[in-house]
C-alpha cells in the first residue's frame, strides 16, 4: 500500500512493494532517462516493461526505441549519448555478452550509458537461473560496475550510477540477481523527483556530435596517440572510488540511506571474515549472526562495487583479518573464482596477508543458503592455512 | 558558367582516398544536398580512413565513426539523442559501404526499417570489402575476381537485391543512383532529406584499386552501368511505386563495361552470355514492376 | 559564384592547416575526436601525371570542377583552375572534358 513519508532530507517518498526489476526502472525514471534502447530477455523483461509504460503514459519523457538485438540497443545508446542525451538500457546474460563488443565501445568513447544486467548463467544450455560470469567477464571493458543485494539498494544505486558516470564520463552497470533479487518484492522507498533532480541535475556535455561543433568521433587512431587516451581512462577509473563515495554521502544526506564501495558486517572482532556480493552477501548476514549465537565470530564483506577494485576499502576492512572466506558465485575457467583473485591480489604485498580461502558455489542458480554459508566456516576453521586451490561447495560428486 | 550543382564544398581536399574513388565523389554529392545541418553515423568502411585519422576530420559535418554493424542502429541512437535534447533539424545519416549493409549490417538495417526510424541510410556500393583489401561481400555482382573468390572460384552468386529488400520493409523512400549522374543523385538526396521516416540511397560507386579499372574511367563506368541496365536508376515509394528515373531506349551490351574492369577479364564468352541474359531479365522484372501503379 | 579575391583568401586560411602534434596527455581530449582538417595534407604528391587544362580551348561546362573526387578544381572568374597542392592525377577531369582540352602529361618531380 502506498504511503507517504517525510524524511530528513526534506522530500517527501513514497512506499511500495516492488520487485527489483521494477525499482530499477523507477531508478531510470527517476534519473529522467531521455533515450531506452532495449531488447527483452529473461529475467530482466519486467524492467524494460515498466519504463515502456511510464514512457507511453508519459510519466517519463524519453524515447523508447525497441531495438531488435542487444547489439543494437547498446549501439543506439551510445549514438544517443553522443548526442548528449542521458541514455539507459537493461540486459543479461547472453544480451550482455552480444554487447561485449559495444561495451568497450562505450567506455573507450568516455559516454556515460547506464545499464541494468541481470546476473544469468551463460549458455549452453539454456539457464535463466543467477550466477555471476556474465557480467564479471566484462570486468576488463572500463565500465564501473555495481552490485546491489536489495530492491532499496537497486533503486538508489540507479540514481548514483548516472551521477557518478557523467561526472567521471565512464559507463557503469547496476548488477542484480536473477530472481533472488529481480523477481523478489520488497517494500521500497521511492524518492521525491524534485529531491531527485536536485541530486542529478540534467545532463549536458561540452562535447558532444552536432553541427553547431563539427568533429568526427572515433576515427583511425594511431600508436602515437592511443596509449594516451587508454591511459587517461585509467586515470579516471581511479578517481571513482572517491566519487562513489563523495555522492553516497550525499545521497545519504538527502535520502537518509547510505552508498558506498563496501559492507563492513561484524568485521572488526571475527575470527572469519567472508567476502561476498550480490543477494549472497545478505545470505551471508544471516549465517553471521546464526554463527555468532553458537559461539562463532564470522563477519561479512560485502562488495559492492568491483570495479573499479575498491583496493583501499578491502583492505582496511581485512588489515587484521584473522581468516578470509573469499565466495565465488562464478568462476574464471582455467583459474579460480573472480573476486578470489581480485582479493588475493589486493592483500598480496601487504603487511598483513591472512590465509585467504577460496569458495565455488551457486554457478547456474543453484540455491545459497545459510547452510551453504556454515558449511564454508566449518571448513576454513577446521584449516590453518587453504590445502587446495578450489574448494567447490554443494557440487554433486 | 552555369554550375549545375551547388558550388559549396562540406568535403575538403588532402583526404586519403585512392585516385578516381567513386566512394568520395558520391559523398560529395550527397553533402551537397544535405547541407550543413547533418550527422554522419559511418561504420567501418573506405569513409573510415578516407576521412583522415584521429585528430583530424575531411568533413565539415559531424562524424560519429561507428560499430562495423551499427551504421542504421546507431544513427537511430543519435537521431533519438539530437530530438530529446531539443535539435529536430539535423538530418541523421547512416553512411555506410556495401558490407556494412548488406552482410553484417542488415539486421541493424532491417530493425531501423521495420521501426520506420528517422533516418537517412546511404549505401555507397563498391561492391566488395574495399577497405580491409578487396573481399567478396553479398554486393559483389556474379563472376567477379575477389581476393576471396579468385579467378577458379571466381564469384558465383547473384548480387543480393537490397532495394527489393528494403521495398519488403515498406519505407517512405528508396532510390538507385550513380555518381555518373550527379544531378540525379543530388536531386534524389534533397528530396529523401525532406521525407520522414526510413529512406534508403542505394549509390553506386565505383573503385578503380578493387576494380582493377583505370582511375580515369570511374564517372564512365558509372554511366555505362546505367545505360546497359546493371544498375537501373528508379525510385521507390511506400514500397509498392516504383518510378524509373533514366529511361533507355537502346540497352547497351554488357561486354564493354565488362571489359573495363580486371576484375571481369577471365570470363569467357558463355559466361558472359549468362551475365547478359540475367540483365535482361531483371530489366524486363523492373519494367513490369514500373508500369504497374 | 564567388569573387577571385574572396575564393583566395579562404583557400590561403584553409591551407594554412598544419600537422597536430599532441605532445602529452594533458592534450589528447577525453574521447578520439577531431581537432583539425586534412588540408595539411598535400596530397599533390601523390601524382605520377598532371593534368593541364588548355584554357584556348575550354568551353568553360564546368564538367571538371564537377567530376574531381578530390575537390581540386575551383572555378575563379568562370574558369576552371586546377589546385595542385591536392590534385592526384586521376585524369577524370581529362576523361571526361567533352571539349578535350584537358591533358594528362608526366609529373615534373
Amino acid at each position: 500500500m502506498p504511503g507517504q513519508m517525510h524524511r530528513h532530507g526534506g522530500g517527501s517518498e513514497m512506499k511500495k512493494v516492488i520487485m527489483g526489476n521494477h525499482a530499477l526502472s523507477y531508478g531510470a525514471m527517476l534519473s529522467r532517462s531521455q533515450v531506452i534502447a532495449a531488447y527483452p530477455i529473461t529475467p530482466q523483461t519486467q524492467v524494460v516493461e515498466l519504463l515502456s509504460e511510464m514512457c507511453a503514459s508519459k510519466v517519463l519523457d524519453a524515447k523508447f526505441i525497441k531495438v531488435e538485438s542487444e547489439h543494437s540497443a547498446m549501439a543506439a545508446c551510445i549514438g544517443a549519448s553522443l548526442a548528449g542525451a542521458r541514455t539507459f538500457t537493461a540486459t543479461s546474460s547472453q544480451g550482455l555478452t552480444l554487447m561485449h563488443e559495444l561495451l568497450h565501445w562505450a567506455s573507450g568513447g568516455r559516454l556515460p550509458v547506464v545499464m541494468g544486467n541481470i546476473n544469468r548463467s551463460m549458455a549452453p544450455g539454456w539457464s535463466i537461473w543467477t550466477d555471476q560470469n556474465d557480467s564479471l567477464s566484462q570486468r576488463d571493458t572500463g565500465w564501473i560496475q555495481f552490485y546491489c543485494a536489495s530492491n532499496q539498494e537497486v533503486l538508489d544505486t540507479a540514481i548514483q550510477a548516472f551521477k557518478v558516470s557523467e561526472k567521471i564520463m565512464i559507463p557503469s552497470m547496476v548488477v542484480l540477481d536473477a530472481f533472488t533479487l529481480s523477481h523478489t518484492y520488497e517494500v521500497v522507498d521511492i524518492p521525491d523527483q524534485e529531491e531527485v533532480d536536485k541530486y542529478l541535475p540534467a545532463f549536458k556535455p561540452k562535447i558532444r556530435l552536432t553541427p553547431d561543433e563539427p568533429r568526427a568521433f572515433g576515427g583511425l587512431t594511431s600508436p602515437e596517440h592511443y596509449f594516451e587516451l587508454r591511459y587517461k581512462l585509467q586515470k579516471d577509473m581511479e578517481k571513482v572510488p572517491a566519487l562513489v563515495e563523495e555522492t553516497g554521502k550525499e545521497y545519504e544526506k538527502m535520502f537518509g540511506r547510505a552508498l558506498g564501495l563496501v559492507e563492513d558486517y561484524q568485521c572488526g572482532d571475527a575470527e572469519l571474515i567472508y567476502v561476498t556480493s550480490g543477494t549472497m552477501g545478505f545470505t551471508a548476514r544471516v549465517a553471521v549472526d546464526k554463527l555468532r549465537q553458537e559461539g562463532i565470530q564470522a563477519g561479512n564483506l560485502r562488495v559492492k562495487v568491483f570495479r573499479p577494485f575498491p583496493f583501499e576499502q578491502v583492505r582496511e576492512v581485512l588489515k587484521n583479518a584473522k581468516k578470509v572466506a573469499v565466495v565465488d558465485r562464478n568462476i574464471s575457467y582455467g583459474h579460480h573464482g573472480i573476486f578470489y583473485q581480485e582479493v588475493k591480489s589486493a592483500l598480496y604485498g601487504q603487511d598483513h596477508e591472512p590465509p585467504l580461502f577460496g569458495y565455488i558455489t551457486g554457478l547456474g542458480g543453484r540455491d545459497v543458503t545459510p547452510s551453504t554459508f556454515k558449511e564454508i566456516a566449518f571448513h576454513a576453521l577446521s584449516k590453518t592455512k587453504p590445502e587446495e586451490e578450489i574448494v567447490w561447495i554443494g557440487v554433486k560428486r | 558558367m552555369k554550375l549545375t550543382l551547388p558550388e559549396e564544398e562540406l568535403m575538403g581536399s588532402g583526404h586519403l582516398a585512392c585516385q578516381g574513388c567513386g566512394a568520395t565523389l558520391a559523398m560529395r554529392y550527397a553533402l551537397k544536398a544535405l547541407g550543413k545541418r547533418t550527422a554522419l553515423c559511418i561504420p567501418a568502411c573506405c569513409w573510415s580512413v578516407i576521412d583522415g585519422p584521429f585528430p583530424y576530420s575531411a568533413l565539415d559535418v559531424p562524424i560519429f565513426h561507428c560499430a562495423f554493424e551499427t551504421a542504421a542502429s546507431s544513427a537511430s541512437g543519435v537521431k533519438a539523442g539530437l530530438e530529446m535534447v531539443g535539435d529536430q533539424e539535423t538530418t541523421v545519416v547512416a553512411w555506410a559501404g556495401d558490407g556494412g549493409t548488406f552482410d553484417i549490417g542488415i539486421q541493424a538495417l532491417s530493425g531501423a526499417a521495420e521501426r520506420n526510424e528517422d533516418i537517412l541510410y546511404i549505401c555507397y556500393d563498391n561492391e566488395a570489402y574495399m577497405n580491409t583489401g578487396i573481399q567478396r561481400s553479398s554486393a559483389t555482382p556474379y563472376g567477379s575476381w575477389t581476393t576471396t573468390t579468385p579467378v577458379k572460384h571466381f564469384k558465383n552468386r547473384p548480387k543480393k537485391d537490397i532495394d527489393a529488400i528494403m521495398a519488403a520493409h515498406r519505407i517512405p523512400y528508396i532510390a538507385t543512383a550513380s555518381v555518373g549522374y550527379p544531378e540525379d543523385l543530388y536531386k534524389k538526396v534533397k528530396k529523401a532529406k525532406d521525407i520522414n521516416g526510413t529512406r534508403f540511397l542505394h549509390i553506386y560507386a565505383p573503385c578503380p584499386t578493387g576494380w582493377k579499372s583505370r582511375p580515369e574511367n570511374t564517372v564512365k563506368l558509372s554511366r555505362m552501368v546505367v545505360q546497359n541496365a546493371i544498375f537501373p536508376l528508379y525510385e521507390i515509394e511506400n514500397g509498392e511505386k516504383y518510378t524509373l528515373n533514366i529511361k533507355l531506349r537502346e540497352k547497351k551490351p554488357v561486354t564493354d563495361y565488362l571489359r573495363l574492369q580486371g576484375r571481369f577479364r577471365h570470363l569467357t564468352e558463355k559466361e558472359i552470355q549468362f551475365i547478359q541474359e540475367e540483365v535482361d531479365k531483371r530489366w524486363e522484372r523492373l519494367l513490369k514492376l514500373c508500369e504497374a501503379i | 559564384m564567388k569573387k577571385p579575391k574572396e575564393c583566395e583568401e579562404e583557400m590561403n586560411k584553409k591551407k594554412e592547416a598544419k600537422k597536430i602534434i599532441l605532445r602529452s596527455e594533458k592534450e589528447v581530449p577525453l574521447m578520439p575526436m577531431s581537432l583539425g582538417s586534412m588540408w595539411f595534407n598535400k596530397t599533390g604528391a601523390w601524382r605520377n601525371i598532371r593534368p593541364e587544362i588548355d584554357l584556348q580551348k575550354c568551353i568553360q561546362c564546368g564538367i571538371c570542377w564537377k567530376f574531381c573526387p578530390d575537390v581540386s578544381i575551383s572555378i575563379e572568374n568562370e574558369w576552371p583552375i586546377i589546385d595542385y597542392d591536392y590534385c592526384k592525377g586521376c585524369g577524370i577531369c581529362a576523361e571526361e572534358c567533352p571539349a578535350k582540352c584537358i591533358a594528362m602529361v608526366e609529373e615534373v618531380k
